[in-house]
């Protein structure tokens, strides 16, 4: 394409500064791009991403409202969205397309969002703590903002009025005094406009809102549906192998030794050995197959910890607290000498798996120095810079993009596929194809952490908490604070070297930390023999949370049903990444059989600015049905180095039959900026469960899961 | 080995005993079926073997010799979506949709076998197939949404 030099630039002073030393980057941003476009930059990192000295933007501080994402707007109205955020079935795909849609007045089927493509977005530290709506979401509102107010100047020029007197719909600038209108296309007329994000740009108030605020459906749900959408383990490139890494039968096995000739001498066979790294690449998946099994190895085993000792292990070998979320107010022993009651408690909670439905996967490819690597996962910019160091490569000689992928609830942070495939790629001079099986996925993955927590916690007669320590080993610290007014507090959080990999899970740590404070609440409701919900309410400032609970328990019915006989009402909420959560839940206790079913749950959660309903209702329902398998009968089994139930007719995950009757109540805050949902709602489930166990049985349970074998056996010893 | 899928008849060269997932996904890149397990556990794989829903990662390719095998491939019509699609997509039912295709073809099975379902009977009969993101109350309305179309 011809590159032209921008002859009009409403903004031209604000970008002088950069324009001399970026103009190569530019012509290749345009060229890029194509067409006649106006382009909004948001920071620098843009130009440094295109220029040719290929210094790619270096991370920078994670949570940075600094998020970068770029919008252009074609010759054909087209917008297209480049942003480093990814989909993992959070619709942010969908609702993302409507923020913009929104500030630009476009329908939704004119913008094309690129994602998650490390050659194309701006650098982004990862799609994870629900950030997306709160951070990248403003972000591409200004940016499309900035964008309409380029188009206003230039028809406000073009037809020499006042641009507040002209208005913008479904991608025309409108001139009510004439009559006149012109598409986007049409004003920028083949130049060129770059401008930085404008920090002042005027934002429609979520209450004006058309597009967004509205249950705009999944934007590509129809290729979904018809098994069009290529998935990382759908994608195929000509003369590509399939590719096998041979396990270790245990963890932090090493290699004694590895003949891999018979692997070698089948047709078509590429066998690797780096290292402890023993994998192969064949013409097909059962060839692969054949030639792991055909691999002589040994190995040198290391004894480990069991799931017996799990948590004596984790009390043993914690550090002396102090790990983050630790703090301390006031004094627990004052605080303790004012309580007239006292509860020492001690909970558990298991690992537990996110058992992703598309297990790990990639596919690598080499080119003249090259390597592109299609791979799921919620971090592709961290991806490629683990690429490029262990192959030794400058960034940019690294490519790395995710597709739509099927789902990863925090359980997909890293790339262990991209760099098995890669390496198998690069020994085969071949594409390589790679994809986890589920024991592979439920095995070498990593899990939410397992925990200890010790709770010690005052009240007095009329149910005022009066102080409160918290010793959390291993879980986390997300939730680790109790939202309940405390005068006396003391929160520990040990990191411990966990016996098995653990990482990141929706939610994080605050589906152990909130289910322990909610159990506990519940216990010391029941000890001064106060109503549960009221008891919250009597120690809670947070009219947020408040508001949750309240309008749970009135959808529930709370205080106005009875549960039947064998039936209990339970109750728990909290607040994690903005989002304000409580459920209720009633559960039937079959006291023959000891089968617990959940009955049905009312869920009320808020998290500011509702962007998409229909999604966030989605959102918050997937979380309910997580977090039920989570409080139930998720754990997973290990034994030196072994897990032991890493396949689905093994590790239970919730089905059809476990699912209750779910209720959602949405509360919109339209005055209060948009919050992610993708973790907090389910945050409540596990104590609202735990809780209404409770008021049927009398038994008052200490671990997650509650009960991964019903409660046969249990319910004689009332 | 010759197959017949969604009308069509198409020769193949996997081995007889190879499952019939595979040989869709990877000799006929017909990928809409999807690997969840290859333990017949989640119900990724779902097609239709005649009318019946099985899973593909548990049938050697050879046992579907002379059957007519339906993938999500074959559902839709010169471009229309078959009513359980649409359904689907008027329900707005996913999240990562990996699961999609499974659900689809068990409920197209399920709805031959059955055209008016009771709630229980779609809970039982769509029980082996798992959706991790928990849409299942979607798939549920979708259901029966279709049954009523």
């Amino acid at each position: 394409m011809e590159e032209k030099t921008p002859t009009f630039d409403p903004n031209q002073g604000t970008e002088q500064h950069r324009a001399g030393k970026t103009d190569k980057s530019r012509r290749r941003f345009f060229k890029l791009l194509g067409g006649g476009i106006a382009v909004t930059f948001v920071l620098q990192d843009a130009f440094a991403l295109l220029s040719d000295s290929g210094s790619a933007p270096s991370p920078r501080k994670a949570f940075a409202d600094e998020v970068d994402a770029w919008l252009h707007i074609g010759e054909n109205n087209k917008v297209t969205v480049y942003t480093g955020k990814v989909e993992v079935g959070q619709n942010i795909r969908t609702s993302l397309a409507q923020v913009v849609a929104e500030e630009l007045q476009l329908p939704i089927g004119s913008i094309d969002m690129v994602m998650g493509d490390t050659a194309l977005t701006p650098y982004d530290a990862g799609t994870f703590g629900s950030r997306t709506t709160p951070s990248m979401g403003p972000q591409l509102r200004r940016a499309a903002a900035t964008a309409r107010e380029i188009v206003l100047d230039l028809a406000a020029k073009e037809w020499n009025t006042d641009k507040h007197t002209l208005s913008i719909s479904n991608g025309q600038v409108l001139h009510p005094g004439t009559n006149e209108s012109k598409t986007f296309g049409e004003l920028t007329k083949g130049k060129e406009f770059l401008k930085p994000l404008a920090g002042d740009v005027p934002l429609t108030p979520a209450s004006a809102w058309k597009v967004a605020g509205t249950s705009v459906p999944k934007v590509n749900g129809e290729e979904i549906l018809t098994g069009k959408h290529k998935y990382v383990s759908d994608m195929k490139l000509p003369g590509m192998l399939y590719g096998k890494v041979l396990r270790a039968p245990s963890f932090k096995a090493s290699l004694k030794s590895a003949d891999l000739s018979a692997a070698k001498a089948l047709p078509g066979v590429v066998a690797v050995q780096e290292g402890d790294f023993i994998g192969v690449a064949a013409p097909d998946p059962q060839t692969a197959e054949k030639a792991i099994k055909a691999i002589k190895v040994q190995w040198q085993e290391v004894p480990q910890p069991s799931r017996a000792e799990l948590f004596s292990f984790l009390k043993e070998n914690a550090s002396g607290g102090g790990g983050r979320g630790s703090t301390r107010k006031g004094s627990i022993e004052r605080g303790m000498n004012t309580a007239t009651q006292k509860l020492k408690s001690s909970y558990t909670v298991d690992y537990i798996a996110h058992a992703p439905m598309e297990p790990r996967a990639a596919l690598a490819q080499w080119e003249n120095g090259h390597l592109t690597v299609w791979t799921g996962t919620q971090r592709p910019f961290a991806v490629r810079d683990d690429l490029a160091r262990a192959f030794g490569l400058p960034q940019e000689k690294v490519r790395v993009l995710m597709p739509d992928t099927g789902s990863a609830y925090g359980g997909k942070h890293t790339g262990e596929a991209a760099l098995e495939a890669a390496r198998l790629a690069k020994a085969a001079q071949k594409s390589v194809t790679l994809t986890w099986t589920r024991e592979e996925e439920f095995t070498w993955a990593y899990f939410r952490p397992a925990g200890l927590i010790e709770v010690y916690s005052g009240v007095t007669e009329d149910g005022t908490l009066t102080a409160w320590e918290f010793q959390n080993y291993n879980s986390g610290a997300s939730g680790i604070h109790t939202p309940y007014v405390v005068p006396h507090q003391q929160i520990q959080h040990h990191p411990v070297d966990s016996p098995l990999r653990q990482g990141s899970y929706r939610g994080l740590a605050s589906t152990a930390n909130i289910f322990v404070i909610e159990s506990q609440m519940d216990d010391l409701a029941n000890l001064v023999g106060m109503d549960p919900l009221a008891f919250r309410l009597k120690n809670l400032d947070e009219p947020r949370l408040r508001a949750v609970f309240e309008a749970a328990a009135k959808g529930f019915g709370w205080g106005s049903a009875k549960p039947a006989p064998n039936h209990g009402f339970g109750v728990g909420g909290g607040t994690e990444k903005g989002g304000f959560t409580a459920t209720c839940a009633e559960v039937a206790v079959d006291p023959g059989s000891g089968e617990v079913k959940v009955v049905r749950t009312t869920t009320a959660f808020e998290c500011g600015a509702v962007v998409n309903p229909a999604h966030l209702d989605n959102q918050i329902l997937g979380a309910i049905v997580q977090g039920l398998g989570g409080a139930l009968f998720e754990a997973v089994d290990f034994g030196n180095g072994k897990i032991l139930n890493p396949h689905f007719a093994q590790y239970r995950v919730p089905r059809f039959k476990d699912t209750p009757a779910i209720e959602i109540i949405q509360l919109d805050r339209k005055d209060l900026p948009s919050a992610g949902a993708g973790e907090a709602p389910i945050v409540g489930i596990a104590p609202a469960i735990r809780n209404a166990i409770a008021q049927a049985t009398g038994i008052r349970l200490k671990s997650l899961p509650l009960v991964p074998k019903g409660m046969k056996g249990m319910l004689g010893s009332r | 080995m010759e197959l017949r899928i969604n009308g069509k008849k198409r020769t193949v060269t996997a081995d007889a005993k190879t499952p019939l997932l595979y040989v869709l996904r990877d000799e006929l890149d017909m990928t809409g079926t999807k690997y969840g397990c290859g333990e017949g556990q989640c119900g990724a794989c779902t097609v239709l073997l005649g009318d019946a829903a099985v899973r593909s990662c548990q049938i050697p390719a050879s046992a579907a010799q002379g059957k007519e095998i339906t993938t999500i491939e074959g559902l839709a019509q010169d471009g229309k979506l078959h009513p359980v699609q649409q359904a689907y997509l008027n329900e707005d039912v996913f999240q990562c949709g990996y699961c999609a295709s499974g659900m689809v073809m068990s409920t197209v099975a399920l709805l031959r076998a059955k055209p008016k379902p009771t709630e229980e009977e779609i809970i039982g009969f769509m029980n082996g197939n798992v959706c991790r993101c928990g849409t299942y109350p979607r798939i549920l309305a979708a259901i029966k949404e279709a049954a009523k179309a």
